[in-house]
């Protein structure tokens, strides 16, 4: 599905990430876990163009994208729930759901507009509040909805659990569970909270100042004692 | 509250009497110096009264301070105020406080992030000012003078709709719009005095130059970011200005253009007591006698249909996928492009957009005029029409209309007084900014409703 190889993305003389090989196959959840200032965030940024590889290339369903601007990457497929979740604030929960829908046929608005419901009915009890008025939650499940409108294949999604409370956090682990699961979409999730995302994933990529330190099933990396010491900092239980 | 108001009416007399009580005076025979008291009891009042009313409004008692601020701004008008000066102080700052207290009852609090639901503000001020704007020429007050302003309030407010399409939906700080009315106003000048074409034949052709321009503008400009657009776009605005300077051959240079086409009824009737050969004259179709001011009304309606037509434009194109686009961009350019927005393609339409309507305001321009020089066009036009649409509330149409209300409305019934009409206009702008730092209309309504 997606395949990074050799990629290298820097800000300025900065350089965010070295020579990062990885990739996601499709139906599966591969999470990118590292501490903060890894460059996960530079990652997904990267995969959707902006800011560009300065080498390496990034290749969709065998596809070059590497320099493709951030909109046809979007439409080839690739959702983005970006760092922070930047909801449109100002606009109601459907509106911020309607403009996720862009890129999909016009026909199925209603189909996904109830599956999104489905998926987080307290969505469907704010539809018209607006965005700004959520939540942290609440923004978080808009923010992944408003993904899902374009009925992606690939869904990228950066630290969904950022400064939520405990059982919020299970509600929106067991949400990107259930949309790989009966979707069978791709998902790459980035997280700083190691343990619950490597419990979610099959797969997982240890990030350490913008180079890739370990790789592996997520089960073996969630027993290594060695990633949690050395690179995780924090275990959170 | 009345001891509140009190010090603040001693605070201002203390300020007031270095400033207001002496002044200097440059005689002959050396420096002399007089003293104003009347002057500076009559500020003392002035600011006591304010202050009173402006603490009933947040002690909640907002219909009394209305109250007594109309009352007050009505009587103002007819007292014999030691300066006039202080008349447009008094006029204008109860007008003001009116307002506020107008707003607070039409809608809620400004900070409406913070109410949840969203409630649909001024449901009816919309209609009772289309209504209003639709019977003004018949009313008995409307003389000549009063339509004509009625012509200019509606030209800004034209722009001030034309420009939010490109600043309040789509978030590009334009500060040199004008350029955009310079480019209709010239181009229907121009067709109408060297090929002799009407009004109405001008008009399109306006729209389409200004819009063309836009493009040509926005193609490069438009990968700049925030501050480096509104600086690139404010020099713009300049060039033209100088180009029309300079350009002789097709501009007249400062002298400018004169006898441009005034509208017919239609290209069925000219509105002269004398029509050119061939033509009717108004009166004679509709045999009436003739008398000049059918033509200022009669622009008037053209501007106020022209104004209605950008505005339900406008509401539109908010509700399809390209207006959603623009808002979309405007909150969080990020976010939209992951969405599948194409940042750039997006803005240049709002871009020629705006500059098509900016156009077809340059026409009617004319059309009111006369006449036009370069100098119509300078700076100053432009930051009047983005001061209309950032008070008025970004993104709000109705806000941009109480905005142009206020900042063009208020220094026209100053305009006896000269040196003191900027200062009207400037009290009203920082009057705005501290009332309503959002704007008038801070709230958006939104665009998708059940279905
Ligand atoms: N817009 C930017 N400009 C300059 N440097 C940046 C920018 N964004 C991130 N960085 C730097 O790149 C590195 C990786 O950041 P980021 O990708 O946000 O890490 P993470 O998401 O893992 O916390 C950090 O050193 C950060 O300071
Ligand atoms: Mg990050």
């Amino acid at each position: 599905m997606l395949e990074l190889e050799g990629v290298s993305a820097a800000y300025g003389a900065v350089r965010a990430l070295d020579r990062v090989d990885l990739k996601v196959e499709a139906g599966e959840i591969v999470t990118l876990v590292g501490a903060n200032g890894a460059g996960k965030t530079t990652l997904l940024m990267t995969i959707c163009g902006r800011p560009r590889a300065i080498s390496g290339s990034v290749r969709l369903r065998g596809q070059d994208i590497t320099r493709l601007p951030t909109h046809r990457i979007a439409a080839l497929g690739v959702a983005h729930a970006p760092e922070g979740r930047r909801i449109f604030a100002r606009m109601s929960v459907r509106e911020n759901l309607q403009l996720g829908a862009r890129l999909a046929p016009a026909a199925n608005l209603k189909t996904n507009l109830d599956s999104v419901l489905a998926l987080f009915p307290r969505l469907g009890e704010r539809i018209d509040q607006r965005g700004g008025t959520l939540s942290g939650g609440e923004q978080q499940m808009l923010a992944i909805g408003r993904a899902l409108m374009a009925e992606p294949e690939l869904l990228l999604l950066d630290e969904p659990s950022l400064g939520l409370a405990p059982l919020i956090v299970r509600q929106i682990f067991a949400a990107i569970a259930r949309i790989n699961r009966e979707r069978g979409t791709a998902i790459l999730l980035v997280e700083q909270n190691a343990h619950h995302a490597l419990r979610l994933a099959h797969r997982g990529y240890v990030l350490a100042t913008g180079r890739v330190v370990m790789e592996g099933p997520a089960a073996e990396l969630a027993a290594n004692a060695d990633i949690q010491t050395a690179y995780l900092g924090k275990l959170s239980a | 509250m009345l001891r509140d108001a009190a010090v603040a009416a001693l605070a201002a007399g203390l300020l007031g009497l270095p400033l207001i009580g002496f002044r200097l005076l440059d005689q002959s025979g050396g420096e002399g110096l007089t003293t104003r008291w009347p002057e500076l009891a009559a500020a003392v009042a002035l600011v006591f009264t304010g202050r009173l009313a402006l603490l009933l409004i947040d002690g909640g008692a907002v219909r009394v301070a209305l109250l007594i601020m109309v009352a007050f701004a009505a009587s103002a008008f007819f007292v014999p105020w030691p300066a006039q000066f202080l008349k447009v102080v008094a006029v204008g700052g109860a007008a003001i406080i009116a307002i506020r207290a107008g707003l607070i009852l039409a809608g809620p609090r400004p900070v409406a992030l913070a109410g949840g639901a969203i409630r649909p503000i001024g449901r009816f001020l919309p209609w009772l000012l289309v209504l209003f704007a639709l019977i003004l020429p018949v009313l008995p007050f409307a003389d000549r003078g009063v339509v004509d302003v009625g012509i200019l309030i509606l030209t800004y407010i034209l722009l001030g709709w034309g420009l939010n399409i490109v600043t309040g939906l789509a978030g590009l700080l334009d500060l040199g719009y004008v350029a955009f009315l310079a480019i209709g106003a010239y181009t229907t000048a121009i067709l109408g005095t060297q090929y002799g074409l009407s009004f109405w034949m001008c008009l399109p052709f306006s729209a389409l130059s200004a819009s063309a321009a836009g493009i040509l503008l926005g193609f490069p400009v438009l990968r700049l970011r925030g501050d480096y657009f509104a600086i690139v776009t404010l020099g713009f605005g300049e060039i033209i200005r100088i180009v029309a300077n300079n350009w002789r051959s097709l501009t007249n240079g400062s002298q400018g253009i004169n006898n441009l086409p005034r509208p017919t009824f239609f290209g069925l009737a000219d509105f002269t007591g004398s029509p050119a050969p061939g033509h009717k004259a108004f009166s004679t179709l509709f045999g009436i006698p003739y008398s000049p001011i059918h033509r200022v009304i009669f622009l008037y309606y053209v501007v106020l249909a022209l104004a209605l037509a950008v505005n339900i434009f406008t509401l539109r194109i908010r509700r399809l996928p390209i207006g959603r686009a623009w808002e979309a961009l405007r909150e969080d350019e990020i976010a939209a492009q992951a969405l599948g927005i194409d940042r750039r393609r997006i803005k240049l339409a709002a871009f020629a957009i705006g500059a098509a309507w900016g156009g077809i305001a340059g026409a009617v321009f004319d059309a009111r005029q006369g006449f036009i020089t370069p100098e119509s066009f300078g700076f100053l036009e432009s930051a009047v029409i983005t001061a209309i649409v950032v008070l008025g509330g970004l993104g709000s149409q109705l806000g941009i209309v109480l905005a142009a209300l206020v900042l063009i409305g208020l220094p026209e019934l100053f305009r006896g007084l000269n040196d003191y009409r900027m200062l009207a206009f400037g009290a009203a702008m920082i009057a705005i900014m501290l009332f309503r730092p959002r704007g008038l209309i801070a709230t958006r309504r939104p665009t998708a409703i059940l279905k």
